[in-house]
Order: C-alpha cells, then structure tokens, then sequence
C-alpha cells in the first residue's frame, strides 16, 4: 500500500529552501530566535544612538554588566510568573511581597539580629535570607490556598496581595527606611565586592559549556536508545558552539569591566598593594546576583521540562478539565505554583535589597506589572498552556534594556512610560500575528 | 452472557443532583467480563453523567457501585483508575498543549531512576500503541492541538487501553470520526472484547451501537427504562424505548418505564 500521508511530507521536505531546511535540522526554537534579534536590534538603535557604533556607550561592558544586574531581581520573579500565567492566573501581588519581604529581611539583619547575637555575625545573612525566603512560601501558599481551595480569582486575591503587602511592608517600621545591610548579605546585590572575579567567572563559563555538551550529548544518546529520528550531526555541532560561543562571550565582557579607580585605590591601600603606572585593573567578572539569576532559571527549566510538576502545570494550562479528568491534583498543584512564586518573590527581594543597601516600603513598585510584562512579552500566552523560562528571561533584559538606554539618551520618565507601554503592546500583537501563522 | 458470573461492573440505585435537578435517579446497571453494554438515551437523559460517575469526576450523591462483587469507592478519576476503570470522555479531555506521549501518560508519567520525566520511553511506547490504532501516524513532537479530529480520537483511545484497563467507557467515540475510522473503532471494540475487557459504549444513536453491542440499557429523563439482550430487541423498540421510555415485552423494565 503506497502511503500518501509519507509521500506528502517527502513532497514538502524537498520544496523547503536553505534556511527553512536549516531551521528543521536545528529545531531552533523561531519563536525565541525573533526575540533574540529583537533585543539586538534594540541594543544597536541605543548604541548607535548614544555616540555611534563605535563610540556608542550603550555595548560597552560597564553598561551590559549594570544591564545584566538591573535585570536580575525581575527575571527571577518572571521565572515563577510564567508558571502562573500558564495555568491562567495571575499574579498582581509580587512587587508588594518583593516590598515587604524585603522589609522583613532588612529588619532582622539590621535591627533584631544585632541586639541577639551582635552586628556582622558570619550567619546573619543565611538567617535573614531563610527567614524571607520562609516569609515569602507562606505568603504565596496562603494566597495559593485561597486561590485553589476556596475558589476566589487569581486575579481578585493577588490585587488584595498588592494592597495588603504593601500596607504591611509600611506597617514593619511605620515607613522607616532600614539600613545598613549586613556585609555579606550585600554580596547578593552586586558591585565590585559582590562579583566573582575574572577567574571564577571563567571557571562558571567553561562548566557552562562543558554541560551544554554533555546535554546534548547525553540527549542524542537517549534517543538512539529507541531508535528515534536524530537531527543531523552538523546541526548538533553547530547548536553546541554558538551556545558556547555566547556564554564565553558574556564571560569575557564580564571581565572587561573593571574596578572603578577609586575603589582599586582603597583595596590598594588595604591590602598594601602599589598601583603600577599604568593603573590597575581589576575585572569585575559575573555578578553574583546574575549567577543567581541564571542559576534560578536553569532550577525552573529543570522544573517545568523534566519533572511531573511541570509537566501538569503545562497540562493544566491548556485543558484544565483534561488534566481534572487525568487524576491530577490540580488545587494542590496551583497552590504550590504560589508558594514557588512567593520564594521567587523572596529572592529577587534579598538581591534588590542587598543592592539598595536598605529596605524601603517602596521597594518593587509596580515590579508586578515589568515582571507580568516580561513573562508576556517572552512569549507567556495570556491564553494558558504556553510559555518559557528562557523566553521570560530574555523578556526582563529586553525590558530593562528599554529602560537604561532610554535613561543613558535622557529621555524625560514620562516619555519613558509612553515608550514602554507601547512596546509591551506592539509585541503582544506581532506574537499574535506570529501564532496565527505558526498555528 | 452468563448469569452466573459475577458482574465487573454492578451499578445499584445511583443518584446524583444538581442543585435539584436529578440527572440521575435510582439508577442500575451491570457489566459483564467481555460484554459491550451500551447505554442509550436522548441528549440530558443522564448516560454521560451515570458514568462520569462511574470514571470518578462526579461524586454520587446515594448508591453503590461494586466492582468484581466487591463495594468501590470511587471518590475521583484517580480511584476509578486504581479499579481498572478507563473513560475515553465525548470531548476527548486531552491536554491540547502537550504532546502525544505525555497525554498517554498524564498523571502516570514513567520516571527515570533520578525522579526525572523520562521522555524518551514514555514517546517508545507511544509510538508502538499508536502504530497499532493509527499507523499513519507520525506527529508524535506536535501538542495535541495541532492534530485533526480523527488523530486525538485515536490519542484518546490509546491512553485508554495502554494501562491494559479492565473496564471501558466510551462516550461517543465515534463522534469525531469518518466512516473508515468509524469502522476500526469497532474493530478495536471486538478484539478488546475478545480479551474480556468491559465495555460501556454511551451513544444517542442507536445505529451506531447496535450491531457492536450485547446488551442495551436505556435512559430517560435521568432513569432506567429497561435493559435489553440486542437478540430480544428490534433496533424500532428499542428507539421507542429512547422516545417514549415504553418497555417491549424482551426487554427487563426499570424504574422509568411507562406502563
């Protein structure tokens, strides 16, 4: 029996072009690839912008190492936002819990652990962080809890989360601003203290791309295992070194930005180093608080592509009913959605804590609406059922890279707004487009 | 059948209401090793509810449901799934998002020794029970979503009969399907049956079902009118049974038939 459906495709296969066939070997992700080079073409306007693309001052490594800083505290919370999108709710309250857990952990590192154990004690920071990041489960489990078991609306609870947290971030100290932060709890917030060095930071690269590798590797072996269909050798090879190509590339950008000189002057000084005559550079290297960042969206990958959670989470997402009918767990599972939000939420608040270097009840301000806009503009469907960790991510550095470059033109706030609120929705609208498609 | 055996499936005197509408009243039904009963009746007569009660995602308000002679409870899909009961649901309830191979498996995913998802063996033996319904079939790295009708029936049958189910429900299967699929849906029906798998086929078109089934239990108006050997029956009583809830004299009358 001749099989048309085969015939078909082999029709098909032949008619494809050079680049369509190359996107088939590689599996390359077209979605994320388009965002990609959305965030280059933005990056080249501001560079070009800022002086020309020579002289421009927004690809110098200084900026993309501050960018890669700003945009941490967001990603982390954009990482958990997908979750909760996905499974279509929402989360309004994440900037207030970022706010008052931020709160909590400042106070107690700067006012309740000195008088029990004393100032700058080695586990005071492990202390404040466990106890935010305890502050935070509970904060996202209760409104997960009232969420899934008692059937109020994502979307009604979290707006409450917003104005309850808030309130009660103010409540903590009755508007007082809290600091100085413990030293080493400030190593979460970047600068020349809180990053690894030049060697570290290659170590961090090499590892990296030693485990794309191995993954790639590994993957290729599992499926020749059952005899799978393998995409071509080429397209592997080629896979694995742009990959490495890039996390070496941000490695080495990371260590060309040095030690502003009057820091290197005072580590001179207290270390009894002379500075030779051509002045000294120290390399910043990767910042802890992007380590964390990077390390918490590899955690959430992990989470959603290789565990039952994430595969439910997805499932429920695009049936709820189905996955219902499946046997799946669903409340219990949309509540411990919340509660890994609100240790998201409590992660991004030590790292914006420790950058501030104090806990104000200000903190994470409309952080809910950049973290909502960067799981969505990463390609997050509003819909439920798809979204990315990656593409979340890249939607946080697309968004605060909107940001810096538009303060580095000087752009007034207001205009800055305009900016970003037109962009969040032009891009929602090509992605429609995009799926219609693709459909 | 046999009288002698003891039923797979004995449903007695199940009621369930919603907020005082009873879908289902007083309702009893049984189903032998090897049988195929279909449950008839009118859109809203209560055979899709009876056995969403039966497959766990409706709680039963009295009644009781034994499985092999023993009492069951059957408190969710999951329970219902413990005793053996699969439903391949009207709407099909697949996951649209996800692929083949983790529709098959949801909720019963196969694990690698590290508590990962193990992929690669859950899309093995996707590829081998769909190339057994459907062998044209191919797209086993699409979501569900992007497949035709025809294709997420045969998804949702497979995930039926991969965990080797002792009962089926099937609730419209044919709905989706043209008449060549049609045809190897019942194919599928006979040779599951020869394996003495249960089967609860619900349509409300009595053409679809008669020649597949052995036995037909009919509802109105959420109540048994009667159920039926097919050899005692004609396909026009029956359908009075369906229109007017009137029992003919081979069939057993239930509760709900008018005398």
């Amino acid at each position: 029996m001749s099989d048309p459906a085969i015939s078909l495709d082999r029709a098909r296969a032949s008619e494809l072009g050079l680049v369509a066939r190359f996107f088939k070997a590689t599996e390359l992700d077209t979605r994320l690839l388009g965002m990609i080079g959305a965030l280059v073409i933005i990056w080249l306007a501001f560079q070009f912008l800022t002086g020309g693309l020579v002289n421009g001052q927004f690809l110098t490594p200084r900026n993309l190492w501050n960018l890669s800083v700003q945009t941490s505290s967001i990603a982390v919370m954009a990482t958990g936002m997908v979750l909760i999108i996905v499974t279509r709710n929402i989360d309004l309250s994440v900037g207030s819990v970022l706010g008052f857990v931020g709160m909590v952990m400042g106070v107690t590192q700067a006012e309740i652990l000195p008088k029990l154990i004393g100032f700058e004690q080695p586990f005071t920071w492990v202390i404040a962080l466990g106890l935010g990041i305890v502050v935070g489960a509970l904060i996202g489990g209760f409104q997960g809890f009232v969420i899934a078991f008692l059937g109020v609306p994502a979307f009604i609870v979290t707006l409450g989360g917003l104005l309850v947290w808030r309130g009660a971030a103010w409540w903590v100290t009755s508007g007082r601003t809290v600091a100085p932060m413990d030293s080493t709890f400030r190593l979460m917030g970047g600068g020349p203290e809180g990053s690894i060095g030049a060697t570290w930071s290659w170590v961090v690269g090499i590892v990296a791309c030693l485990a794309i590798v191995g993954m790639i590797v590994n993957g290729r072996r599992q499926r020749k295992r059952f005899n799978f269909p393998r995409r071509p050798v080429w397209a592997e090879a080629f896979m694995a070194a742009i990959a490495c190509f890039l996390v070496l590339g941000a490695v080495s950008i990371a260590n060309h930005y040095y030690w502003p000189i009057g820091i290197v002057r005072k580590y001179a000084e207290a270390n009894n180093i002379t500075i030779p005559d051509g002045g000294l550079f120290i390399p910043h290297g990767i910042a802890i608080p992007v380590l964390i960042a990077v390390a918490t969206g590899i955690i959430m990958t992990f989470v959603t592509t290789r565990t039952r959670f994430g595969r439910y989470v997805f499932a429920m997402g695009g049936n709820p009913e189905a996955a219902d009918l499946a046997g799946i767990n669903t409340r219990w599972v949309t509540m411990k959605i919340f509660i890994i939000m609100g240790i998201l939420c409590a992660i991004a608040g030590a790292i914006s804590t420790a950058r501030l270097n104090a806990a104000t009840n200000a903190q994470g301000t409309l952080d809910e609406l950049m973290t909502i806009a960067a799981a969505v503009i990463g390609g997050t469907s509003l819909a439920g059922g798809v979204g990315t960790i990656a593409g979340a991510m890249i939607g946080a550095l697309l968004m605060q890279s909107l940001n810096s470059g538009m303060v580095m033109l000087g752009l007034e706030t207001p205009l800055q707004n305009i900016v970003v609120g037109i962009v969040l929705v032009v891009a929602v609208w090509l992605d429609t487009i995009y799926r219609r498609r693709t459909a | 059948m046999t009288d002698a055996q003891t039923p797979l499936v004995d449903i007695e005197n199940v009621s369930i209401a919603f907020g005082g509408i009873r879908a289902v009243d007083g309702a009893s039904v049984d189903l032998y090793p090897g049988e195929v009963v279909a449950l008839l009746g009118h859109n809203g007569a209560g055979k899709s509810t009876l056995i969403k009660v039966l497959s766990g995602a409706y709680k039963r308000d009295s009644g009781t449901i034994r499985v092999n002679g023993e009492e069951a409870t059957i408190n969710n899909p999951r329970d219902a799934k413990a005793y053996g009961i699969e439903t391949i649901y009207q709407t099909l309830a697949l996951a649209d998002n996800v692929d083949t191979a983790a529709n098959l498996y949801l909720g019963r995913e196969l694990m690698t020794p590290w508590g990962t998802l193990d992929d690669v063996a859950m899309e093995h033996s996707a590829r081998e029970v769909m190339d057994r319904l459907n062998p044209r079939f191919q797209r086993f790295k699409d979501p569900v979503k992007a497949l035709s009708g025809g294709q997420r029936q045969s998804v949702a049958i497979a995930r039926a009969i991969l965990f080797n189910a002792r009962i089926l429900i099937m609730d419209e299967p044919t709905a989706a399907l043209g008449p060549q699929e049609t045809a190897q849906v019942g194919e599928l029906i006979k040779q599951l049956k020869s394996e003495g798998i249960g089967i609860f086929l619900i349509s409300h078109d009595i053409h679809d079902v008669f020649h597949l089934a052995d036995r037909v239990a009919v509802m109105k108006n959420g109540q048994v009118v009667g159920t039926a050997k097919v050899t005692d029956v004609t396909e026009d009583e029956v359908l009075g049974m369906i229109i007017l809830g009137k029992c003919p004299p081979g069939a057993i009358p239930g509760p709900g038939a008018v005398n």
